[in-house]
């Protein structure tokens, strides 16, 4: 399968998504740059992390302009999978293709650690392969990584089964101990109503390889593999859908 | 026709969390500002205008501002129009 990986100007975790797909997984990469305007048959695009255009005005504010995004909103509306990792999540709120926004860590101070992700819903292309409530150990490093939305537009999130990851403490405890940015309800991770585009901060791709501190970010990838082996067909579960 | 400068102010929407606002408060307070609360910190962005009666130029700039300027998941803009007199 094919994973395009795009690279904005201030892009720095492009390099990494590459590498991880065409070594670690044995995938085709495909690297996309912000100006191409076709995403090259990509299966699944990646907006990396970074601070594409030094982060100017919001995060992701001008990212969401660039020539490739029209290619990538298509590839959504289609269906098609998209990954957004941690500036790449801020950017799909930008851009409209995820409900709520990131901003400023609680603590004002820009946090680099290692953080326990809670899968929340495996009825993701993402999470497919995953059990629900396991728990991954990722990587996070941002300042603007505290998730906020609406009272109405959280509720819609948890009624139809849309956090997809949660920062948990070692015994998959959500509370505020285990929150590193202040996010609400402990979010680290949303999909969209469709669920074909997720956003996260931790960031999976630098949890692949043993030798560099573990890989449960492989979780992530490999559920993207295999539910695009077959097709779409193995969808995890139904999502846990709330009667309004 | 006399050119037109805009000031638009984007602040924090109410009800978001603004833990910039809050700590410049704390910091205010430790220096013995006690009478100030409810600080929020927000952008001020000025632009100058060609053209434009101040009707259209006040829709333009609510366009800016919609489209790019503030996010509106998080942020209330207010525009300002005054003659440009530089």
């Amino acid at each position: 399968m094919r994973w395009g990986v795009v690279t904005f100007p201030g892009s720095n975790d492009d390099a990494q998504a590459l590498r991880v797909v065409e070594r670690v997984l044995g995938d085709e990469a495909i690297a996309l740059w912000h100006k191409d305007v076709d995403l090259r048959g990509a299966d699944c695009v990646i907006l990396p992390g970074g601070f594409s255009y030094g982060d100017y005005l919001r995060c992701g504010a001008m990212a969401k302009f660039s020539p490739i995004m029209a290619a990538v909103v298509a590839h959504a509306r289609r269906g098609g999978l998209v990954l957004g990792i941690c500036n790449g999540f801020q950017i799909l709120c930008e851009a409209g293709l995820l409900p709520g926004a990131l901003v400023r860590n609680r603590s004002l101070s820009f946090v680099c650690d290692l953080v326990i992700a809670r899968i929340e819903t495996t009825a993701t292309p993402f999470t497919a392969s995953c059990g629900r409530g396991s728990l991954l150990t990722l990587p996070i490093k941002h300042g603007e990584g505290c998730y906020v939305a609406d009272e109405t537009t959280l509720a819609e999130l948890e009624a139809r089964d849309q956090v997809v990851f949660r920062y948990a403490d070692a015994a998959g405890r959500v509370g505020p101990e285990a929150n590193p940015n202040g996010s609400l309800g402990n979010i680290a991770g949303v999909c969209s109503a469709e669920r074909n585009v997720l956003g996260l901060m931790p960031h999976p791709e630098y949890a692949t390889e043993r030798l560099v501190g573990g890989e449960d970010g492989l979780a992530v990838f490999r559920s993207v593999q295999s539910w695009l082996r077959d097709g779409g067909r193995s969808r995890g579960d139904e999502p846990r859908v709330q009667a309004p | 026709m006399p050119g037109l400068l805009a000031r638009v102010y984007v602040t924090p929407k109410r009800g978001i969390l603004d833990p910039q606002g809050k700590t410049v408060e704390q910091s205010l307070h430790v220096l013995g500002f006690d009478e100030v609360s409810d600080v929020t910190v927000g952008k001020y962005i000025e632009m100058r205008l060609g053209g434009a009666s101040r009707e259209a130029a006040d829709a333009r700039v609510r366009q800016m501002c919609e489209r790019l300027l503030a996010n509106g998941v998080i942020e209330d803009y207010r525009v300002e129009l005054v003659a440009d007199r530089s």
